[in-house]
């Protein structure tokens, strides 16, 4: 659904996103993730026709988002961050002009404004003027708009930036439930939202892709850093003659459990997931396994390895 | 062509839906009103042959009613959309840049007539006071709304240009003054070297544009002048477009 190819966009004395490529497939929910000032906004605004590329190709269903630009921009729903609405509208009105405004037919614009009332929750507040809705009543008016078009693909740019959690949870169903109609490509920074919503991550950092996986393949990508936890009742001699003959454990720590147990640190060499091993090695001894455990990398830890200054890491 | 009207509809909507529109509305009706107390006070004098609306172009009131209006009417066609960001989600729906120029451009044109409408009340006044039937002449009213129009269009198009140059209105306006005023003082400068036989001076006079209006206030349409104005007209509105189109330069 969207190809990007060495996309590169210089402002005046400053390159915003350099040599960035990924693509997304028909039907899936992507997350664009990274802090501020990464491209996220600029990579959405390039995707949404918006702004040019300086570099690169941005094809979105085939069509490449400059040449075809009025074309693609029937088959996006965008929804930019800050969601800009007009405030002096009514929010019936207001889907009514957007949906005229896409292209759709006078009867048709009617029938999908109530389908994306309906579906947003909008219902009740058809007839009040955007300008006295709450921010989380606007956000949905600003999804109902991206949507009304019933376009293939929807861009959204933070679309859960400053809403209370409830409203949050509100919007991350309501993007779950257009994922097998649609294809999402959705900008954020709060990351286990995002961890719930999405398919795949698209990691940027100053510019730059850091990761682009899903977030299994990015626990493999972390699994280096990983460790498994075996509390295991057995001498501490016999356990460390075990850990130092095991070549797949590049570095071990013991230390003194509850009872007869200790806690042991196991670092895998590869990326390797220790577990079965230990499993097998405890059964065969007639050791107590009391805990097994592989740390899981939440999104967040993920998200601070890959985007720390590099000063920070030496 | 459904994404102009929808774009026009919205354009005008807001200017009658806002506090600003009636505002506008207000302060020309204002003016429109004071410059009527003027006219009847030259009508009181001596005769005058000359039509009611060649009397009215001739107080200060016509091109002070234009210079003021047309920036306070074009300052939030772009700007206010920049500014609040819709410009973004405007830009980003399947409509062409021009359809976007010229549905505003149409919207405050529109607007900007509907200002002008009092001035026919004003004069239907005249006659019904005055008994005379010669008072209001349709041809004379037609040909003067024409050049209001013509007029009204080319500062239209130069305040959408100043609009589309900045995200504030405030600079929006104060551009558009200045666009307006020159091309007043530009009829001043004319008039002062009207006795030159330079063709510098013969330039300037085809830019009088404010003195060009004096003949379609006499019920004279001058082809000279109507082309002149369309065009230059055109030629904002073509700049304006480039303007827009601009952001999408690489």
């Amino acid at each position: 659904m969207i190809e990007v190819a060495n996309l590169t966009k210089r402002f005046a004395g400053r390159t915003a996103i350099s040599n960035v490529s990924f693509e997304v497939k028909r039907g899936e929910i992507v997350g664009l993730l990274g802090p501020n000032g990464a491209g996220k906004s600029t990579t959405m605004r390039i995707l949404a026709c918006y702004l040019p590329a300086s570099s690169g190709m941005v094809h979105v269903a085939g069509l490449d988002v400059f040449r075809d630009s009025v074309e693609v921009r029937r088959r996006i729903g965008y929804m930019p961050e800050n969601n800009p609405l007009h405030p002096d509208m009514r929010v019936r009105e207001y889907l009514k002009f957007r949906a005229r405004l896409k292209g759709l037919r006078r009867r048709t614009s009617r029938e999908r404004v109530d389908t994306v009332m309906e579906q947003c929750g909008l219902t009740e507040v058809g007839k009040r003027i955007i300008g006295q809705l709450s921010k989380g009543f606007r956000q949905r008016v600003g999804l109902a708009d991206a949507l009304v078009h019933e376009p293939e693909l929807l861009i959204l740019d933070e679309p859960t930036i400053g809403l209370d959690p409830n409203q949050i949870r509100a919007v991350r169903q309501l993007i779950k439930g257009l994922a097998n109609s649609h294809t999402v490509l959705v900008s954020t920074h709060i990351l286990p939202e995002a961890e719930m919503t999405c398919n795949r991550f698209v990691l940027l950092y100053e510019g730059r892709i850091q990761a682009a996986d899903t977030p299994d393949g990015l626990q493999r990508l972390m699994s280096g850093h990983s460790q498994v936890i075996a509390e295991i009742a057995a001498p501490q001699a016999d356990l460390e003659e075990c850990w130092m003959q095991m070549g797949e454990i590049e570095h071990f720590d013991i230390s003194p459990a509850q009872g007869d147990y200790f806690r042991c640190a196991l670092t895998p060499r590869d990326g390797l997931d220790l577990r079965p091993l230990i499993f097998e090695l405890a059964r065969s001894r007639g050791w107590i396994l009391r805990e097994l455990t592989r740390n899981r990398h939440s999104l967040e830890d993920i998200f601070v390895q890959l985007t720390k200054p590099e000063s920070e890491e030496e | 062509m459904r994404a102009y009207w929808t774009l026009t509809w919205r354009e005008l909507g807001a200017y009658f839906l806002s506090l600003t529109g009636y505002i506008i509305i207000a302060a020309s009706l204002f003016l429109t009103g004071l410059s009527f107390i003027d006219l009847l006070d030259r009508l009181r004098g001596e005769a005058m042959p000359a039509p009611l609306t060649e009397i009215y172009f001739n107080t200060w009131w016509f091109p002070m009613i234009v210079v003021l209006a047309t920036p306070v009417i074009t300052m939030r066609l772009f700007a206010q959309e920049k500014f609040s960001g819709t410009f973004e989600t405007l830009m980003t729906t399947p409509v062409s840049d021009l359809q976007v120029v010229l549905a505003k451009f149409s919207a405050a044109l529109v607007f900007y007539i509907v200002l002008w409408l009092p001035l026919v009340g004003c004069v239907l006044l005249v006659r019904h006071y005055s008994n005379d039937q010669s008072a209001f002449d349709s041809g004379i009213m037609g040909s003067t709304f024409l050049g209001i129009i013509l007029l009204g269009g080319l500062l239209v198009s130069l305040g959408c240009c100043a609009s589309a140059l900045t995200r504030s209105q405030v600079a929006a306006a104060m551009m558009g003054l200045a666009f307006g005023f020159s091309v007043l003082l530009l009829g001043f400068l004319a008039d002062k070297t009207a006795t030159h036989a330079s063709w510098q001076a013969q330039v300037l006079a085809c830019f009088a544009i404010f003195e060009q209006m004096r003949d379609f206030a006499r019920g004279m349409v001058d082809t000279q002048a109507v082309v002149l104005m369309v065009s230059l007209t055109l030629f904002f509105l073509f700049v304006n477009l480039r303007i827009i189109e601009s952001r999408r330069w690489k």
